[in-house]
């Protein structure tokens, strides 16, 4: 990249900081017919060059976590009523809003699901991605737009010197989905949170795009939190995994670990539901029963209306985050007879 | 785009043509002989109003009439009022008049109605917003003459401040009047802009402007306003037609010498190729200006095009 966007000073920072730490992250909507536990106590971490998967159904708090790592919660009603954010060592919750801007697009970058709707339909994709030069860099028209094109080629688009005074809805999703990627990626940041990047592209453009994210982060070295519902997306790509449910981590394990033998019974079912090839004909499994309101949370574990392993406690008392192994946690009181149930 | 300003503008002639031909028999079908009208209580020969129905053609029959008022107009030609008087002249002279009025309530409403949108879209449900969602319901539901009056009595009579009536003060003379006029549209645009403001805020766009790292005052000055001004412009376009049809109460009220007051006289009269000319210059100028706007959206939503 030109001179224009710097490598990010990293001198002063202590090695033994995460580069992101989220501790007891917690966020509720306050809305008119009460209040909406969204996120509830959640704890994670992430090093550099490190993918870690978010995974969850809708209204597990996935998106609602990332967008108050990114500052982007729409307050009211969304409050942060407990919690840290460390970024580094520093906890963002606590900078003034001039100083967490800084953070935002420059460290730590996001992209969203649906591309065409998250670029803005009236101004040139050249446009869009200059601006991060000019606002954050204090760069000319010409040398953003020259940083543009140089963007453009870094994530593939091809023809980018001809395409760059296009506007969004010329370019086709893949396309567009490569534009956000660049613009997120425009000032080097350490982090990028991919919101479901590849839930609204067709199966051959979520790979490509995957394949994309996977290059560049290999490139970069930036941390990457990836944040979906398919399972499939984080067996390839993923290091960690925390599955999300009720708006906390259910469990959290390497990858291999939680594909060969699931501790959680959330977990289990969800690797459960995945069609097999190898079994075709027989019934697919769901998990049964539906997710909790969010207002009204079931006492004890959310999960024990749902659970085959449930016993009279699940009712009473919230099961903490048990060490299952170094660098594993599950959330069920009887993650052991889980594990061993496979 | 140029083959798109042309087609339009041939569109157009149908539409003259309709326009003119309707209004032309709705002052027709009006009952009364507006030559006997002429000459009030005195008793004049039959053989003076049948010289004179004869000499504006108002013994023939309506298409026929028509017909001949059309020919004169392509050859430049708009007719004569009953004393004489070319329609040409009459346009000429009140419609200037009419054009401040309407440009001084169109740079009201724009720049008020905009800045109190904008304010109320940002604090929604905050005491500013609140303010200017009743002011509005107060403003569009106060008929124009009692606001006029009411304006006349306060403004010109108690404080003194603002010329009450007529035309002798210059520009001054045109701030209540256009004040009065802009008071329903100004209300309209306000509530059109806060309402379409609200929606784009928690649009898609407007929240990746703000995980960009963006200044607040860029996400909302150059992400947010510019897609909600869109119905905005909408709206303005009919809107300038819209003010030179309220102009006829409100210049009735201030005693202007504009369009309105014209037509309204030349109504009373039955004087047809006054309205009509009158009118027609209205008809022209809601199609220019539709015309305009449609061109204003293709440069501030590149996703129109014109083929």
């Amino acid at each position: 990249m030109s001179t224009l966007l710097p490598q990010a000073d990293r001198a002063d920072v202590p090695p033994a900081a995460h580069l992101l730490a989220v501790e007891d992250l917690t966020v509720e909507f306050r809305t008119r017919r009460g209040v909406v536990h969204a996120v509830n106590g959640v704890d994670f971490h992430l090093d550099e060059r490190e993918t870690l998967a978010i995974l969850g159904e809708s209204g597990s708090g996935k998106s609602v976590t990332a967008q108050a790592i990114m500052g982007i919660l729409d307050t009211p009603p969304g409050f942060i009523t407990r919690g840290a954010i460390r970024y580094r060592g520093t906890d963002v919750l606590t900078l003034r809003e001039e100083d967490r801007r800084k953070v935002r697009g420059q460290k730590i970058a996001m992209i969203f699901q649906d591309a065409l709707s998250a670029l803005n339909p009236v101004f040139s994709v050249g446009w869009q991605l200059g601006e991060m030069a000019r606002v954050h860099r204090g760069a000319s028209r010409s040398e953003a737009k020259r940083a543009a094109i140089e963007l453009m080629e870094r994530v593939r688009i091809p023809n980018a010197a001809q395409r760059v005074g296009a506007y969004p809805h010329e370019f086709s999703g893949g396309m567009r989905q490569r534009i956000m990627i660049a613009m997120a990626l425009a000032l080097n940041p350490d982090i990028l949170i991919a919101d479901e990047p590849t839930t609204a592209l067709d199966v051959t453009v979520q790979a490509q795009i995957m394949q994309l994210l996977a290059g560049l982060q290999d490139e970069t070295g930036m941390g990457l939190i990836l944040i979906t519902h398919d399972l499939g997306v984080v067996a390839d790509v993923a290091d960690r995994i925390a599955v999300m449910y009720a708006g906390k981590i259910v469990e959290n394990a390497r990858v291999h670990d939680i594909y060969a033998r699931p501790a959680h019974p959330y977990s289990e079912g969800l690797l459960a539901s995945i069609p097999r090839v190898d079994q075709r004909g027989g019934k697919l499994e769901a998990i049964r029963g539906a997710p909790p309101s969010l207002i009204d949370l079931p006492p004890g574990c959310s999960f024990h209306p749902r659970c085959d392993y449930r016993r009279d406690n699940c009712t009473r008392d919230v099961p903490p985050l048990y060490e299952v192994s170094a660098d594993r946690g599950s959330a069920c009181h009887y993650w052991q007879e889980v594990l061993g149930a496979q | 785009m140029g083959r798109y300003v042309i087609r339009r503008l041939i569109q157009a002639i149908p539409v003259f043509l309709g326009a003119t031909f309707l209004i032309y028999a709705a002052v027709f079908a009006i009952p009364g002989d507006p030559v006997r009208a002429l000459f009030g209580e005195r008793q004049v020969a039959e053989s003076t109003l049948n010289a004179i129905r004869e000499d504006f053609n108002l013994n023939d029959p309506l298409l026929v009439q028509y017909g001949k008022y059309i020919q004169g107009v392509f050859q430049g030609d708009l007719g004569r009022n009953f004393r004489g008087r070319p329609v040409w002249d009459i346009i000429t002279s009140a419609f200037p008049v009419t054009l401040r009025l309407a440009v001084t309530a169109f740079s009201i409403e724009i720049v008020i109605g905009l800045i109190a949108g904008v304010f109320a879209g940002l604090g929604r449900g905050r005491f500013i917003d609140n303010l200017v969602r009743v002011s509005t319901i107060f403003l569009v539901s106060i008929p124009v003459f009692v606001l006029g009056y009411t304006a006349q009595l306060l403004f010109g009579v108690e404080l003194r401040l603002l010329p009450i009536a007529g035309l002798r003060d210059g520009w001054l003379s045109y701030v209540m009047p256009g004040f009065v006029l802009a008071a329903g549209s100004m209300a309209y645009i306000t509530r059109l802009a806060r309402t379409s403001l609200v929606e784009n805020l928690h649009a898609d766009y407007v929240r990746t402007a703000t995980a960009k790292g963006l200044p607040r005052s860029r996400v909302i000055g150059r992400h947010t306003l510019r897609n909600s001004l869109i119905p905005v412009i909408t709206y303005l376009g009919f809107n300038l037609g819209e003010l030179m049809v309220g102009a006829i109460v409100t210049e009735g009220v201030f005693n202007l010498p504009g369009i309105g007051r014209a037509t309204f006289q030349a109504v009373l009269a039955q004087e047809n190729s006054v309205v009509v000319g009158v009118v027609t210059i209205l008809v022209m100028v809601f199609i220019v200006s539709t015309l305009l706007v449609d061109l204003l959206y293709a440069v501030l939503d590149p996703r129109i095009r014109y083929e």
